[in-house]
């Protein structure tokens, strides 16, 4: 019964969340175009598929993957399970929390592939692109930034380095394969950082951030606990961008032997 | 009569793809599933918490997100489409600017992610000794950052739309951004600078991402001498960008301007 009422319950702040959109869409189809909606039925079909959808969607998350999620964050950094003693020996060394880099890569890249919106966007980048970019393709690159930004940002959190340096030399990165990459790519690869971070991924990659930093001696979650996502968002550009270099010089390597025969 | 197959002639298209789905969405979460598992049982081997909720929660995400991705061909991309090509044709500028602000706006504002993550700031924050630990001060330094994010979203779609219609190069203003933003972050509070960050990934979620992708894609086509795969994205990347300058603003407004670095 209490699953049913959290259901109900959700489903009124789904609408609530989804409303300001509907009546946008309306409002100006209907008072500022004065055009009726084409196909009205299915497309109303289709918002209550998504509030249905989104609902079920968001109790599952709280039911099933944040407890989970949290409860592995304060697992794995427990000082029983890193080091075997009750309390945090001074100055622990980095790779003594392996079990978390190799956590944070993974859960990454399972909550990426699962991300809707990402797969919305695959979805569209496949139908524009002609299908020369592969829905799964696009999904398993950005995924595999994402977890080497969420490793990387967990690194950073047990280290104390400052975040700035890491997003700075991040964007240096990013600016250099800019200047490289198909111009076609670009815009592509600049979304696909952003889509990555959204309703599956924050909670959890926030809740591992912030239960790192309040586990692990001389670090602040005020000060520490943010950044995680700023990793995650940043790092799918990079991949992205790579991905398609390489795709494009394997292909000129191939084109090559030909031509000259 | 008509009416009444087109109607009936929908639910059985819809139950059709409903099951093809079902496959899509398991395959989707089973690598979550998978590292949870895994690591359960054989790193952290600790018997698996509320095993029937977690399994019912998993059961939920599975039907939600295969509503979800269906609901989202049917309604809202058609729709976001429709809208576009509409106001592109209109070729009023300030309605499809107000448009484009509204969505961005309206869409952020209420996205659940971006409302966890700044309550979670404004806690984090009080307990710090940031702000002041009351319920009123806190709940009014959650919405400043909400309504700053959200401004700052629907902004970025208004200059994305600016952008489109100039067919500006996406990378010139993002880099640009990229500049401010280090900028900023040197003369910016030291506790705002990982929520600032943050923010830029929060913002681009599950229903913002499907309708501003189909807006500037929508708008690229119907362009003529614009290529929806150069011009149309971007715009989420502008989206998770605009945020960072505003909150680092914000921050500095909140906490006044101090040297860091």
């Amino acid at each position: 019964m209490n699953i049913l009422l959290e259901i109900a319950q959700t489903f009124v702040t789904t609408c609530r969340d989804v409303f300001p959109v509907l009546a946008l869409i309306v409002g100006f189809q209907y008072f500022i175009l004065r055009q009726p909606i084409p196909r009205l039925g299915q497309v109303v079909m289709g918002f209550v598929c998504v509030l249905i959808g989104l609902t079920l969607f968001l109790v599952g998350l709280e039911k099933a993957l944040f407890p989970l999620g949290r409860i592995m964050a304060n697992q794995l950094s427990a000082p029983e399970f890193v080091f075997g003693t009750e309390t945090v020996p001074q100055d622990p060394d980095w790779w003594a929390y392996g079990w978390i880099y190799l956590f944070a890569a993974l859960i990454g890249f399972a909550t990426t592939i699962a991300e809707p919106a990402l797969i919305a966007v695959a979805y569209k980048a496949n139908q524009v692109s002609g299908g020369t970019i592969s829905q799964w393709g696009l999904r398993l690159v950005v995924a595999l930034g994402v977890a080497v930004g969420i490793a990387l940002g967990t690194f950073r959190i047990i280290t104390g380095t400052p975040l700035f340096l890491y997003i700075a030399a991040g964007y240096l990165i990013v600016i250099v394969q800019t200047i490289f990459a198909p111009k076609t790519i670009i815009p592509l690869a600049y979304d696909s950082g952003g889509v990555t971070t959204s309703t599956v991924t924050v909670p959890i990659v926030a809740a591992l951030g912030l239960g790192l930093s309040a586990t692990i001696p001389g670090r602040n979650p005020a000060l520490d606990g943010f950044g995680l996502i700023a990793f995650a968002s940043l790092f799918p550009v990079i991949t992205v961008m790579a991905y398609v270099q390489i795709v494009q010089w394997w292909a000129r390597k191939r084109v090559k032997p030909r031509r000259e025969r | 009569m008509s009416q009444n197959t087109e109607y009936r002639y929908l639910i059985s298209t819809l139950l059709r793809r409903i099951f093809q789905r079902l496959k899509d969405a398991i395959s989707d979460l089973f690598p979550i599933i998978l590292v949870i598992s895994i690591f359960q049982v054989a790193v952290l081997r600790q018997p698996f918490p509320q095993l029937l909720e977690v399994l019912i929660g998993a059961g939920l995400v599975v039907i939600g997100l295969m509503l979800f991705v269906q609901g989202l061909e049917m309604g809202l991309f058609p729709i976001g489409e429709t809208l576009a090509v509409a106001f592109a044709k209109k070729g009023s500028l300030t309605w499809l600017l107000i448009f484009g602000f509204g969505l961005g706006f309206s869409t952020t504002v209420a996205e659940p992610a971006l409302i966890a993550i700044t309550e979670e700031a404004a806690e984090v924050a009080a307990q710090g000794d940031i702000i002041a630990s009351d319920e009123s001060a806190q709940d009014s330094y959650a919405l400043g950052l909400r309504l700053t994010v959200a401004v700052s979203v629907g902004l970025a779609i208004g200059i994305g739309i600016i952008r489109i219609l100039r067919g500006w190069p996406v990378h010139y203003l993002i880099i640009a951004g990229y500049v401010l933003v280090i900028l900023m972050t040197l003369i910016a509070p030291k506790e705002i600078v990982g929520i600032a960050y943050d923010s830029g990934g929060v913002t681009t979620s599950t229903v913002t991402v499907p309708l501003v992708t189909a807006l500037g894609v929508g708008l690229a086509t119907s362009i003529r001498g614009r290529n929806p795969m150069v011009d149309g994205f971007g715009m989420i990347a502008l989206a998770s960008l605009f945020p960072m300058i505003f909150v680092l603003g914000f921050g500095m407004i909140v906490f006044g301007v101090e040297i860091t670095w």
